[in-house]
């Protein structure tokens, strides 16, 4: 019987575009990665080396120190088999665990489905952006998506301040009232008063929070403080999803990787540091993944869309090192003659996450049985 | 008046976006119901708005562009039922920009759902069957002689015609063999010439001549043939019907549970479906029909949860903003993806599921968010016109949020809604101030439960 852990927190970080797993995790030593990256390819003297065979981006530094303090777990070669090419069906096959069929459900929809069965909570599961991922859709699920915390909610206008109040009563009115009146009409009803019942939440979110961590001016890096906030006040939330887009590198890929992931890396950093400020980090793990890895070769300016790529858990209770295997380079075991090959399943460490994290059982949630790692320390 | 006000409003609401102010009083002063209808199902008796119009603003080889412009028409074309009904294939016949990423034979696929929308059934499967956009998006250019790939025969029968139950796994691979060959010309590369879309392209070498059977009727057929007899299948009338009467009328449950879970208005469904077996699918006749259906004229309290896109055309039809061609809607693309509807990027070969899974908290407050702002700026030039003939925060409460609903299209609201709007009104009136006017009444009533229904 697995137990449900009330405590534990994930953050799920999406690099949307598949991210060049071979360019912020490089093997360096390697023959293969030089013969065939001609142009889109790391200086050995600008990488910063992790051990004898792999070494970081130089734009990952702080991944570097992360790795160091062993807070940094690398999931090298994650994919699943027969890797999709399409970024829309292959984040699909990420979000639902369905690799041959279309469906509406996401692993995260089901998951706080069962962290929070009666539905106590609006926040238990929250997106930090707008839309929903289909990695948290689950008709019937509640989930937050938050746009802007200080914004969110309805009958924000700031010009007209003193309606405020009285429009929110009139809101709440409206849609709190839509009982006896149909179901469709009930259930949106009942969809607002979550709206409100979630702006009420967040509402000293912004006021409560302090820190000394000054995190940098780019997407990332406020939706990871957007996170913290969140996090540090306390509000019962066990999901956490956000998006981090631009990693759909076919041209000039030396120009614009590197931003992405020094954005990227500092504002993990500064997530963990922030929360470590206020004690507040035993509990959170962060699962970084994208929808796939990049083409062995380059094209001369970027990399097209490929298979085999590497996820990240970060988190001080997560055991840093490297798991899973780095894919071959060797040529002869490229597959379809131009691809790394996966060497470990992605729906296995959804499946460690989801039973060794959150206490959840993992195989209704991701169809089935699959290898797990042991990256936690508690 | 030759026609009723309430009526005509509820028709405009749900053959077109939404009427504004003028045209409920005009279509009401000069037409009776029926030929108020006679004219939706006859667009070209309107003026079409001519692309070299268009494309001074809306033009790129990207969605930023096409979306825009596609959007410009939804919200002024006088023709809407011919909008309308594009919206609906695209629902009901859904590809994704995403498998292909070719921008220009999906915009070409939108041009052609604009013509053959109101023709009849055999057309439109003639036309969607030779559509490089959906060849692509089912893999009908991997549908060979001697190797058939059966993704597009299998939601040719199960999604775009006859629904789950009516044929079996053997009829979905004659089918499938009927179609090999049906492909499209490789589009020339994009450097440095410039997108162009695919062309259809028959392959006779690549095409299985030899005799098939399909539903029960044996014979050397092609693409064609196989269209004409589902056509003619009882199962096909009322699969399609059933689809209008979910888009026009009142929410169905999600397409794949129509096997199990009979139509909400067995009668007219299957009225419809009769009109469509003895008129060879003309959709003319059948929307005739059910727009002029008793059914239909009574069903102003048949819940339909607009789509995103309704939202959004119906609003900005409202404020009047994009009454000229001018750049801004653009904006819009992230608005309705982030309301759930990514215009041309439908999420699975099912299209969106609609009704009441258009809504949660994250979609819910996206509109009324966007309908609250939209109607923030009282210079709009719907809005203007709406402030000036509702009245003013002396009338009585009540009457005036009457006027506010009937220039906002005739919104039918609950009796809760109404008095709480009243109330809301009220405070208004007693609270003045400079920054209080009547768009606060709009305001509050385009943010109501009531509101996110057509």
């Amino acid at each position: 019987m697995i137990s449900k852990n009330q405590d534990k927190v994930l953050v799920v970080v999406q690099l949307t575009g598949g991210n060049d797993f071979m360019n912020t995790v490089i093997p360096y030593t390697n023959g293969h990665y030089y013969n065939s990256r001609k142009k889109v390819v790391i200086k050995e003297d600008e990488m910063i080396p992790m051990d004898d065979t792999l070494a970081f981006n130089p734009n990952a530094s702080a991944f570097k120190t992360l790795y160091d303090e062993g807070k940094l777990g690398i999931v090298q070669g994650i994919g699943y088999p027969n890797s999709n090419r399409s970024h829309f069906r292959g984040m699909d096959i990420w979000h639902t665990c369905e690799p041959d069929k279309v469906v509406n459900e996401g692993w995260l929809g089901l998951a706080v489905e069962e962290l929070d069965p009666s539905q106590r909570n609006v926040l238990t599961g929250v997106n930090i952006g707008r839309g929903l991922p289909r990695a948290m859709a689950k008709s019937g699920v509640p989930i937050t998506s938050i746009g802007d915390i200080e914004g969110y909610g309805v009958m924000n206008d700031a010009e007209k301040e003193q309606l405020r109040d009285r429009s929110i009563e009139a809101f709440k009115n409206i849609y709190g009232q839509a009982i006896g009146s149909g179901p469709v009409t009930e259930y949106i009803g009942k969809t607002g008063m979550d709206v409100l019942k979630g702006a009420d939440l967040l509402a000293d979110v912004s006021e409560s929070y302090t820190s000394t961590i000054e995190y940098a001016d780019n997407p990332i890096a406020k939706s990871l403080r957007d996170v913290a906030r969140i996090h540090l006040a306390n509000l019962g939330t066990r999901i956490f999803y956000t998006n981090h887009g631009g990693y759909d590198h076919h041209a000039n890929e030396m120009l614009a990787h590197p931003g992405l992931l020094k954005d990227l890396t500092g504002a993990i950093a500064d997530f963990i540091d922030d929360l470590e400020e206020h004690d507040a980090a035993d509990n959170v793990a962060v699962l970084i993944f994208t929808e796939f890895g990049r083409r062995m070769r380059d094209n001369g300016s970027g990399t097209d869309h490929g298979s085999g790529g590497g996820a990240f858990l970060v988190g001080k209770n997560v055991k840093g090192g490297l798991y899973s295997e780095y894919p071959s380079l060797d040529p002869s075991k490229w597959e379809h003659g131009e691809d790394l090959q996966h060497t470990y399943d992605f729906r296995g460490l959804y499946s460690t996450v989801l039973e060794q994290w959150l206490g959840l059982e993992a195989n209704p949630i991701v169809h089935g049985q699959f290898e797990q790692l042991k990256p936690f320390s508690i | 008046m030759k026609s009723d006000r309430n009526q005509i409003a509820h028709l405009m609401r749900r053959a077109s976006f939404g009427a504004t102010p003028e045209e409920l009083d005009r279509l009401t002063a000069e037409k009776t119901y029926e030929e108020v209808v006679d004219d939706l199902v006859n667009p070209e008796r309107f003026p079409y708005i001519e692309d070299n119009f268009l494309d001074r603003y809306y033009t790129h080889e990207a969605l930023v562009g096409y979306i825009p412009k596609w959007l410009y028409r939804m919200i002024n074309s006088q023709r809407p039922l011919e909008e309308k009904m594009t919206l609906f294939l695209h629902q009901v016949f859904p590809v994704a920009w995403g498998k292909g990423e070719h921008s220009l034979s999906l915009f070409e696929e939108i041009e052609t759902f604009r013509k053959v929308g109101l023709a009849d059934f055999k057309t439109m499967l003639l036309q969607l069957s030779k559509d490089p956009a959906m060849i692509f998006w089912l893999d009908n250019n991997e549908n060979h002689k001697n190797e058939i790939n059966e993704n597009y025969g299998r939601e040719l029968l199960e999604l775009f015609s006859m629904g789950v139950g009516n044929y079996t796994e053997d009829d979905i691979k004659n089918a499938s063999r009927a179609f090999t060959g049906w492909t499209f010309s490789q589009p020339i590369p994009l450097y440095p010439q410039g997108f162009y879309p695919a062309r259809f392209e028959f392959h006779p070498e690549d095409h299985d001549f030899g005799p098939k059977t399909f539903l029960g009727q044996t014979g050397n057929f092609d693409g064609e043939d196989i269209i004409d007899i589902i056509v003619k299948q009882p199962a096909t009338a009322r699969f399609v019907c059933r689809h209008l009467y979910n888009f026009f009328v009142e929410d169905e449950p999600q397409v794949p549970s129509w096997d199990i879970e009979p139509p909400k208005d067995e009668n007219l469904v299957n009225a419809l479906s009769e009109i469509f077996l003895n008129s060879d699918g003309d959709m003319r006749a059948v929307l005739k029909s059910l727009f002029n259906s008793d059914s239909f004229k009574t069903s102003i309290n048949r819940k339909k949860v607009k789509s995103p896109t309704e939202l959004v055309v119906g609003v900005l039809r409202q404020t009047g903003e994009y009454r000229e061609v001018k750049p801004g809607l653009e904006s819009y693309l992230e608005t309705l993806t982030s309301m759930g509807q990514s215009l041309l990027n439908p999420p699975t070969v099912e299209g969106w599921h609609t009704g009441h899974e258009w809504i949660d908290s994250g979609t819910l407050s996206e509109r009324v968010n966007f309908a609250e702002t939209e109607f923030d700026d009282v210079n709009k030039p719907g809005i203007k016109e709406i402030v000036k003939r509702a009245g003013s925060l002396d009338d009585d409460p009540s009457a005036l949020v009457d006027r506010c609903l009937d220039l906002l299209g005739g919104i039918v609201v609950s009796d809760t809604t109404h008095s709480e709007l009243v109330a809301y009104t009220k405070h208004l009136e007693e609270n003045r101030s400079e920054s209080v006017d009547i768009s606060d009444v709009l305001k509050m009533i385009v943010s109501t439960v009531d509101y996110q229904f057509a």
